[in-house]
């Protein structure tokens, strides 16, 4: 009788909690990677969109013709071309396809163009007459309240009110009470990528569409409703995705190139340039806030007060769930008796505003974080001492009254960012590239003040509100070339966050399988729900944890009736079936042979519910993730110009499944929390975007970019699979405001808008 | 459009006299962006990347004929010494790539009021050689801007090359963005002292509807200089100087700035720079 082989743990690499090299990763660093915008079939033609130049005005009249008589050109469509329902929308489906009648905002598709080439494409649409009546526009977020305001919908301007009433009355008096009002401007999510796919009409009638999207199944229901056609009939597969942070989240292009194929039955391509994409997607929602914090001599909150105003544009996007998590986070990570928030979103006929990073609670932050620092000056204490006696713990109600039910470790995040070294404090000649203004040269040192800021945030996990929040995963385990091979199927997009190399190590870890191919992404597996809410690990990792479980557990009894062994003990390692004491009992290899096994598994978080509409009250999300910054910027005081020194933050992740990606998802979302405090605005003046180009909406460099002290706590939530918490949005929340703290510390002016512009410190607005 | 491709100067210029409306073409680091934009539809683009010698820089008579073809990368590694103040703002073109592909020359093109080059060829005094089939002439810089991107080329001209004598003092450039690299200027500011002729140079660029020069800032400050003694520059001198380019600046309001902080950024710019130039003067005794 011969020894058995015996198995140990490390057989299998790039597990979780490993860094493996991301598949696409040399791709994308070498140029190699195919975007959709890289789409190519022979036989395609392009289309090309024709956008209203006006905010706000009725069509009288659109004349095609001499369009349509244009060499090269193949069809021209408008409003009445669309075959089904001609609205879409994420939430309320508000939104038409192509403008019929009226047009709400500047950049609004009203006709579309299919040409041999796209230079073609775009003059021709160029020749489409429209003759518009311009109407009042309503500009403002607040003014749309006005009862006199111009009606952007019939319905009126109001998307969502949300109230939560918390403790009682708000008390007449506290013996330090602080306020604010506080404005951010439009931030844009500015992806490299810019909108674009492939339509292929199909021979059963329907179409096959490639595209850069975060939720297949969202947009694949949209489209069937403006196309009359039923799902297996729109087919959709995620072509490369160069960035979403959001800006995916609504269709773009998807309705037209499918319209265009439809009817010129071609293969169309669009693209949109980089002006046409400041168009082409919703932005972060302007917001107008009021605040005011009441507390007890020693700092101690007794209540809070906030009024948001979120400017949702033209049409709802996701303004409802902006307003549901600008609302019920929008006092912060910190304990309050006493609650009176009202939350509002609107219509206005500014360019529509909807999911990004962060959404809702990036501008929220920005006040709660500006008032807490007032607090502490008032009280005496310092701005981590006033956050840590009034900071959110484990077992703590939050302000919707929905009970914090594992970590909430706001106290210590603040200590750590604290007690991490601070840059040294310059000395002698300093190179150009450390000072405000850079290589630029406008100061060697004159006027340069150092400032420290700090905040604190929470951000729910997932969908919220009783959303049915789910993600659907296939995994196949089967032997090609006599290695066992495990294939993973979602519809989860990857949008360069990592998703994919997460799928491949939760195989790995649960299945003991090397090779692990991941499955394009489409509609021939159920919904992976969108990528968005930092959920796509915790949510679309479950239902590939749960379904490797199905299969492992398939395997192993098939292993445990071959070997008339009991099945407990058994598990999965390195290609092999392994007993309790390490015996191999069986290869996979041997066990399988040519047949698969396959499971398909739904999997859902804990239910979340709707909160009362009176009182706001209920368990609205799922899980919260808390993280903390600590700036430091260098102000040329004189200029107006900021160097961020440092930008160094604690988050806890719950588990890293993936340590290196969780790394480059804080700096990241670091990164643009930033540039939203220092840079980042789409001006919009009258309903007109006034900057549309990345010459003038300027997105951080190198040089505005400190390095990155980052500490990470993996506190696991016992409710997520492996204890994973949320990763991609609390750095995005917390940059920021410690940003504009720090710039207000070095300057000692309020500054209440964000961006900060150097005219606001240097009093030239 | 037509795209013609000239292999020698002298089948540009012919090539530019027939064809007037070719838009020249260098890095394309602007052109380019004009047209992705649908800014312009030119009737032809001229290629003058195939024109060796544009691409070259030599002195003669004791000054630089820098090529309209030299690359911003190039007046930085080769020029720095020769002419600091071009250098200067050479280093805050855009990004890497921008600078390896665009040109002083194609600055001189476009004439935006934003070009980096400008306010560095004001302040030094340079002058432009501008040729066509009728023959060559030569611009001093300060007569070369003449409107909002708008320069006194004739329509069958192009820019050859730019001529600048290597300083007899200190120079200096400011440029003002709203972050750390890679952004169009919101204000700038280009100094240069001339101890040889006890003058003073100046150019301003992004605060009026060309880049333009502050004469009455530069004979003030000609006059205050203690040229021989070198001694300490009087603050008030300074904050003079910075209040006397901002006099002659008249920005407007735009997406990238106010015109009230345009003005006041002129100013401190100013005092700065003659600052450190006056430092650099004092120590280079």
């Amino acid at each position: 009788m011969s020894t058995p082989a015996t198995q140990t743990d490390t057989a299998t690499t790039g597990r979780i909690g490993d860094s493996p090299l991301r598949p696409d990763g040399v791709q994308k660093v070498t140029g190699e990677f195919a975007y959709s915008s890289d789409l190519w079939l022979d036989d395609m033609i392009w289309g090309a969109t024709l956008r209203s130049p006006h905010p706000h005005a009725r069509i009288r009249s659109i004349d095609i013709g001499a369009a349509m008589a244009t060499a090269g050109v193949h069809t021209v469509l408008t409003a009445d071309d669309v075959p089904g329902r001609n609205r879409v929308g994420l939430e309320h489906d508000d939104q038409p396809a192509l403008a019929d009648g009226i047009v709400r905002y500047q950049g609004e598709p009203v006709a579309i163009v299919a040409a041999d080439h796209p230079e073609v494409a775009r003059q021709a649409a160029k020749k489409i007459v429209v003759d518009y009546e311009v109407l009042p526009a309503v500009t403002e977020g607040r003014a749309a309240l006005d009862p006199t305001a111009p009606l952007v919908h019939p319905d009126g301007n109001l998307v969502r009110h949300l109230r939560i009433r918390k403790g009682g009355t708000v008390p007449d008096s506290a013996p330090v009470v602080v306020s604010l009002d506080f404005e951010v401007g439009m931030q844009d999510q500015a992806f490299l990528g810019p909108e674009s796919g492939l339509a292929v009409p199909a021979e059963d009638g329907g179409v096959e569409l490639y595209v850069a999207t975060q939720w297949l199944h969202v947009d694949q229901r949209q489209i069937c409703q403006a196309l009359a056609l039923p799902p297996e009939k729109v087919r959709l597969t995620l072509a490369g995705v160069g960035g979403a942070f959001g800006g995916r989240e609504d269709l773009s292009m998807h309705v037209h190139a499918c319209l265009l194929a439809m009817h010129t039955n071609r293969p169309v391509k669009m693209v949109y340039n980089r002006e046409e994409s400041f168009f082409g997607h919703v932005h972060r929602h302007p917001a107008s806030m009021r605040y005011e914090f009441g507390a007890d001599e020693d700092g101690r909150l007794r209540y809070g007060k906030a009024e948001i105003v979120f400017d949702g544009g033209a049409y709802a996007s996701s303004t409802g769930a902006v307003v549901g998590n600008g609302g019920t986070m929008g006092l912060g990570p910190y304990r309050f008796p006493v609650v009176h928030v009202d939350c509002f979103g609107v219509y206005t006929n500014n360019p529509p505003c909807g999911a990004m990073r962060g959404f809702g609670c990036v501008q929220a932050a920005f006040a709660h974080e500006a008032l807490m620092d007032e607090l502490a000056d008032r009280v005496g204490v310092d701005r981590i001492a006033i956050r840590q006696l009034n900071g959110m713990r484990e077992g703590d109600e939050n302000i919707t009254g929905q009970l914090i039910d594992s970590a909430a470790p706001v106290g210590e995040l603040l200590q750590i960012v604290n007690d991490l070294p601070l840059p040294p404090a310059p000395t002698g000649t300093r190179d150009l590239r450390d000072l405000p203004g850079g290589v630029a040269n406008t100061t060697h040192g004159e006027g340069v003040v150092r400032g420290v800021g700090y905040a604190v945030t929470y951000k729910n996990v997932g969908f919220s509100e009783g959303f049915d929040d789910y993600s659907t995963a296939r995994v196949r385990l089967e032997i090609t070339a006599g290695e066992p091979v495990v294939t993973v199927h979602t519809a989860a997009a990857e949008v360069g966050q990592g998703l994919i190399t997460v799928e491949q190590q939760i195989c790995r870890t649960e299945l003991g399988v090397e090779r692990v191919v991941v499955h394009a992404k489409d509609t021939q597996v159920g919904s992976g729900g969108s990528t968005s809410a930092s959920r796509q690990t915790y949510v679309t990792g479950g239902a590939v944890k749960a379904a490797c479980e199905a299969v492992r557990t398939a395997i192993l009894e098939r292993a445990a009736a071959a070997a008339r062994t009991p099945v407990a003990g058994l598990r999965l390692d390195g290609g092999k079936i392994v007993s309790s004491s390490g015996e191999v009992v069986a290869a996979l290899a041997d066990l399988l042979g040519a047949e698969a096994i396959e499971e398909t598994v739904e999997w859902r978080h804990r239910p979340t519910s709707r909160i009362d509409p009176e009182t706001g009250q209920g368990d609205a999300h799922v899980q919260y993730a808390f993280s903390a910054h600590r700036a430091v910027v260098d102000v040329d005081i004189e200029l107006g110009l900021v160097k961020v020194v440092a930008l160094d933050t604690a988050q806890d992740v719950g588990k890293a499944i993936n340590p290196a990606a969780v790394m480059g998802q804080i700096q990241g979302g670091s990164a643009q929390g930033m540039g939203l405090a220092l840079m980042e605005e789409i001006i919009v003046q009258d309903g007109i975007i006034r900057n549309p180009s990345f010459t003038d909406y300027l997105i951080p460099t190198i040089l505005d970019m400190p390095p990155m002290k980052i500490e990470v706590l993996e506190y696991a939530d016992p409710h997520a699979p492996y204890g994973v918490r949320g990763v991609g949005e609390p750095p995005t929340i917390s940059s920021g405001p410690a940003v504009a703290a720090a710039i207000r510390q070095a300057t000692g002016l309020a500054l209440r808008r964000v961006p900060v512009r150097p005219e606001h410190i240097t009093g030239t607005l | 459009m037509d795209f013609l491709q000239p292999r020698s100067w002298a089948e540009a210029l012919e090539a530019k006299a027939a064809h007037p409306g070719a838009v020249p073409i260098a890095g394309g680091t602007d052109v380019m962006v004009e047209l992705n934009f649908d800014k312009h539809r030119p009737e032809a683009l001229l290629d003058l990347n195939r024109v060796d010698d544009l691409a070259q820089w030599w002195t003669e008579d004791g000054r630089v004929r820098l090529g309209a073809g030299v690359s911003y990368s190039r007046v930085i590694d080769e020029l720095g010494d020769t002419l600091p103040g071009l250098a200067m703002a050479s280093r805050t073109v855009g990004s890497p790539q921008i600078r390896n592909r665009g040109t002083v020359g194609g600055n001189l093109g476009a004439a935006s009021p934003a070009g980096d080059a400008h306010p560095a060829l004001l302040a030094a005094e340079a002058s432009v050689e501008v040729a066509s089939t009728r023959g060559t002439r030569s611009i001093p810089i300060a007569e070369f801007y003449t409107g909002v991107k708008r320069n006194a080329l004739e329509p069958d001209e192009l820019v050859a090359a730019i001529w600048v004598t290597p300083p007899s003092g200190p120079q200096q450039f400011s440029k003002i963005g709203t972050r750390n690299a890679m952004v169009i200027s919101v204000a700038a500011f280009g100094l240069a002292l001339h101890p040889d002729r006890r003058t003073v140079g100046t150019g301003i660029g992004s605060a009026a509807p060309t880049p333009r020069r502050a004469p009455d800032a530069e004979s003030f400050l000609a006059g205050e200089l203690d040229w021989d003694g070198r001694r300490e520059l009087a603050d008030s001198v300074a904050r003079e100087f910075g209040e006397r380019v901002r006099a002659a600046a008249s920005p407007i309001d735009d997406v990238r700035g106010t015109a009230a902080y345009r003005l006041h950024s002129l100013s401190v710019m100013a005092r700065r720079a003659l600052a450190w130039a006056w430092h650099d003067y004092q120590r280079a005794a």
